[in-house]
C-alpha cells in the first residue's frame, strides 16, 4: 500500500525496517537517541529498539567511525550518522585509512558493511560547515561506494539497500529536500542501489544531476519545455560506482550534456563524467560536456549562498551554452 | 602533588639530549628485578610453575632471535623495513600470553612478540615487510588484527570490538596496543572516552618505550602516562615494561577485569626500544649511548636468565636447547623470506569490494589486457 512521505520520514521507515530484519545492525550518533536525530530522521528508534542497538555516541566523529570498524570486524552492521556534512572531516582519517582499506589490506577476510549516512549539501541558511558537498573526497577512495538520494521512494529503499550492502557505503541525504513529498511503495520491489535513473525523458540536452540538484534539474526541464526545448533529465543516485552506459545512451541522441552539482566544479563528479562521456561519446557530441556547480570558493555565509548555489536559471544558461555550440 | 612536580621524574638531566632520567619510581609494578631477584608486589600477585618460567623464556629468546634475523634481512635487501622490538621483548609476551583464546589483540606495526603469542606465522609478519601483501594472517581466526600503520587507529578499532563483544555477552576483552607517542593522537582520546563511558572490555597496553621516532616523551606528556587514565575515569597502572613477570600480572588482571565488566585499563609498560625505530632511523642524532648502556642492565632477557638459573628452574643445557631452537627459527625465516612467491599484478584489484564494481572489472581487464599485449608481441 502506497504512502506520500517526506525523504525525511522515508528514511525512519527504511531504517526501521533494516533494523527489523537484521538484529546485527546498530545505529551509531551523536544525539539520534534520545532527541531522534537533529533532522529526527532516527526519531522513536531508540525507544522500540533499545540502546544497545541505537547508541547516543560521545561526540567524536572519528570514535563513531572508528568503533564502528571494530562493530564490523565483530559481525555487525554500523549505520553511522554524521550530523552534518562538514562535521564528516574529523572521522575522515577513519574513513578513508581504515574503512576504505581494510577489506583490501584483510584480503577479504574482514567484511566492512558500514553505513555512514550525511545530510549534505546548503540551501537551508545555515552556519558554516552545515552545507557543504563532500562526496568527490569519498568517490576518490578506492574502498568507498557512494550514493546520494533524491526522493522519498530511493530513501526508503536506498538506506535499506544500503543497510543489506557487504561494502562501506558513504550515503548522502540532501537535506534541504528532508520535508519534500513523494509516493513510497513499501510492497514495490527496489531497482538497485547502484544505478542511474532517467527521470524525464528528452531529445536536446542531457542534464545530469544528483542528490539535492535532481529536483533543480527537473525544474529546468519542465521551464526549458516552455520554450521548446526538451531536456532529458537523469538521476546518477550512485556516485562510486558510477553507472554511466543510460547516460551515455542518452548523449548519443542528444549530443550534448549538462552536468549539475553543489559541491566545486574543479575536480568534481562532473569533471570525472565529463572526461569519460567525452571518451564513450566522443563522435555523438556536438558541443563540450559543460558543467554547473559551486565555485572554488569555501561554502559562503547564508546569505551569499544563492548566488553560490546552482539553480534553475545556471541550468539553463548552461543549456543554453551547449546549444549554442 | 602538584603537576610540576610530577613531571619532574621524567625532566631530561642532559638538556636537549631527550635521555630520559631513571630514578626510583614508586609507582613501577616490579617482580622481578633488573638483577632476576624475584619481589612480591601487594597489587599483583603470580603463581607461576617452572614449565611456564621456562616457556616464557623460550617465548623472550626466539622472538629476539626472529627480529635479528629480520632486521639482518632487511640490510641485505630481502625486506623493504624492519620495524624492531628490540628491548620491548618482555612487554610484549607479558601482555601477549595474559590474552585467553577469546580475546583480541589490535597491534601496532611492532607487536611482533604479540604475533608470536598467538601463533601467527612469522613468515605472514615477513610478506608484509617485503612488500607481498599487508600482512597474510586471519585477523579474527588467530584473535590478532592485522598491523595498524596510522598511530593510534587501532585503539577506536579494538573499542568497538570491545562493544560487540559486550552485545554478544562474550567472556571476552581486547588488548589495545599503542606507543607513547600515540597518546597525543585525537582518536586515542576519543577511543579511551569511548571505552569508559560505555565500559567497553577493553585494555589500553601503552609501550612507553621512551620515544615516537626522535620526539622524547617529554614531548608527548607533561604527566606520566598512566595518570592519564584518571581523567578518562579508569584505573591507569605503570608496570615496569622489561619484567615479563610483572607485565603477565598486571595484564592479565585487567584483561579479567573487562571480561567481569568493570570497563578498561591504562597499562604503561616502562621499557625502552633499544634499536632504531625502524631500519630507515637513525637514533644516533636523537639519544646518547650511554642511554642505550643504563637500558642494556635492564634488559628483559637477561633478567628472566639469571632469575631461572639463580633458582635452578633451568641450566644450560636448556639455554642451549633454546639457543638452537632460535637458530632453527632465524634458518626457517631467512630462508622462507628469501622463497616468498612474488605477488601477481592482478592481486591489486580483487579485495578492493566484497563485491567488486563494473568500473574497476574494467580497469582490472584492461590491465590484464594490456599486459597480455607484450606477452603476443
Amino acid at each position: 500500500m502506497a504512502d506520500t512521505l517526506t525523504i525525511g520520514k522515508a528514511l525512519n521507515l527504511g531504517l526501521r525496517r533494516a533494523m527489523e530484519d537484521d538484529a546485527k545492525v546498530v545505529l551509531m550518533g551523536e544525539d539520534i537517541g534520545r532527541l531522534g536525530g537533529v533532522f529526527r530522521i532516527t526519531d522513536g528508534l531508540q525507544k522500540d529498539f533499545g540502546e544497545q542497538r541505537v547508541v547516543d555516541t560521545p561526540l567524536g566523529e572519528a570514535g563513531i567511525l572508528g568503533t564502528a570498524v571494530g562493530l564490523a570486524m565483530r559481525g555487525y552492521r554500523p549505520v553511522c550518522e554524521i550530523q552534518f556534512d562538514g562535521f564528516v572531516f574529523p572521522a575522515y582519517n577513519q574513513i578513508v585509512t581504515q574503512v576504505a582499506k581494510l577489506h583490501a589490506r584483510s584480503r577479504g577476510r574482514l567484511p566492512m558493511p558500514i553505513v555512514i549516512r550525511i545530510p549534505f549539501g546548503g540551501g537551508i541558511g545555515a552556519v558554516e560547515h552545515h552545507s557543504e558537498s563532500p562526496e568527490a573526497y569519498f568517490a576518490h577512495t578506492a574502498g568507498l561506494k557512494v550514493v546520494a538520494v533524491s526522493t522519498p521512494a530511493d530513501a526508503y529503499w536506498g538506506i535499506q539497500q544500503a543497510v543489506a550492502h557487504p561494502d562501506p557505503i558513504v550515503f548522502l541525504e540532501p537535506k534541504r529536500r528532508y520535508w519534500d513529498k513523494g509516493v513510497v511503495d513499501p510492497d514495490a520491489a527496489p531497482g538497485p542501489l547502484f544505478g542511474s535513473r532517467v527521470v524525464r525523458a528528452g531529445d536536446d540536452v542531457t542534464v545530469l544531476a544528483y542528490g539535492p540538484m535532481v529536483k533543480t534539474a527537473l525544474q529546468a526541464a519542465e521551464a526549458a519545455a516552455a520554450d521548446g526545448r526538451s531536456l532529458e533529465v537523469v538521476d546518477l543516485r550512485t556516485l562510486s560506482p558510477l553507472d554511466l552506459d543510460p547516460v551515455y545512451a542518452s548523449v548519443r541522441r542528444t549530443g550534448r550534456c549538462v552536468v549539475v552539482h553543489e559541491a566545486p566544479v574543479t575536480l568534481g563528479l562532473g569533471a570525472e563524467i565529463a572526461a569519460r562521456v567525452t571518451e564513450a561519446c566522443f563522435h555523438s557530441l556536438e558541443a563540450p560536456v559543460l558543467r554547473v556547480g559551486g565555485y572554488d570558493t569555501p561554502y559562503p555565509p547564508a546569505k551569499l549562498e544563492e548566488d553560490y548555489l546552482p539553480d534553475l536559471d545556471r541550468v539553463l544558461d548552461a543549456v543554453d551554452r551547449s546549444l549554442g555550440f | 602533588m602538584s603537576v610540576l612536580s610530577q613531571t619532574t621524574e621524567m625532566v631530561d638531566p642532559v638538556p636537549g639530549a631527550g635521555a630520559p632520567h631513571l630514578p626510583a619510581q614508586p609507582d613501577l609494578v616490579q617482580l622481578l628485578t633488573p638483577e632476576g631477584e624475584r619481589v612480591e608486589h601487594p597489587d599483583y600477585s603470580l603463581d607461576i610453575s617452572p614449565e611456564e618460567l621456562r616457556a616464557l623464556y623460550r617465548d623472550l629468546v626466539l622472538v629476539r632471535r626472529w627480529d635479528l634475523e629480520a632486521t639482518a634481512l632487511q640490510r641485505q635487501g630481502e625486506l623493504g623495513l624492519w620495524a624492531s622490538l628490540l628491548g620491548q621483548e618482555a612487554a610484549q609476551i607479558g601482555a601477549g600470553r595474559a590474552l585467553q583464546a577469546q580475546d583480541m589483540a589490535f597491534p601496532t606495526y611492532r607487536e611482533h612478540g604479540v604475533a608470536w603469542t598467538r601463533d601467527v606465522d612469522p613468515l605472514h609478519v615477513m610478506s608484509m615487510f617485503r612488500g607481498i601483501d599487508q600482512g597474510g594472517w586471519d585477523p579474527v581466526a588467530t584473535g590478532f588484527n592485522l598491523y595498524t600503520v596510522v598511530i593510534g587507529a587501532q585503539t577506536l578499532h579494538a573499542t568497538g570490538y570491545a562493544m560487540g563483544m559486550q552485545r554478544d555477552g562474550a567472556d571476552a576483552a581486547t588488548l589495545a596496543f599503542l606507543g607513547d607517542g600515540a597518546t597525543s593522537q585525537g582518536e586515542v582520546n576519543e577511543a579511551m572516552i569511548w571505552a569508559a563511558t560505555f565500559a567497553a572490555p577493553v585494555v589500553f597496553f601503552c609501550q612507553n618505550n621512551q620515544y615516537a621516532i626522535s620526539a622524547p616523551i617529554e614531548r608527548q606528556s607533561r604527566v606520566p602516562l598512566f595518570q592519564r587514565a584518571s581523567g578518562f575515569g579508569f584505573p591507569g597502572v605503570r608496570v615496569d615494561g622489561n619484567d615479563v613477570l610483572a607485565v603477565l600480572a598486571v595484564t592479565r588482571a585487567a584483561l579479567a577485569a573487562a571480561r567481569e565488566g568493570s570497563g578498561p585499563t591504562f597499562i604503561e609498560a616502562f621499557t625502552y626500544r633499544m634499536g632504531a625505530h625502524t631500519t630507515s632511523d637513525d637514533p644516533t642524532r636523537y639519544r646518547l649511548a650511554s642511554e642505550l648502556e643504563e637500558w642494556k642492565l635492564r634488559d628483559p632477557i637477561a633478567r628472566l636468565k639469571a632469575h631461572l638459573s639463580r633458582t635452578g628452574v633451568a641450566d644450560h643445557d636448556f639455554f642451549d636447547a633454546v639457543d638452537a631452537e632460535g637458530d632453527e627459527l632465524a634458518v626457517r625465516i631467512r630462508t622462507g623470506t628469501r622463497e616468498m612467491p612474488e605477488p601477481t599484478g592482478t592481486e591489486i584489484f580483487d579485495h578492493v569490494y566484497a563485491e567488486t564494481t563494473p568500473e574497476l572489472a574494467q580497469q582490472r581487464a584492461e590491465f590484464v589486457a594490456y599486459h597480455a599485449s607484450f606477452e603476443e608481441a
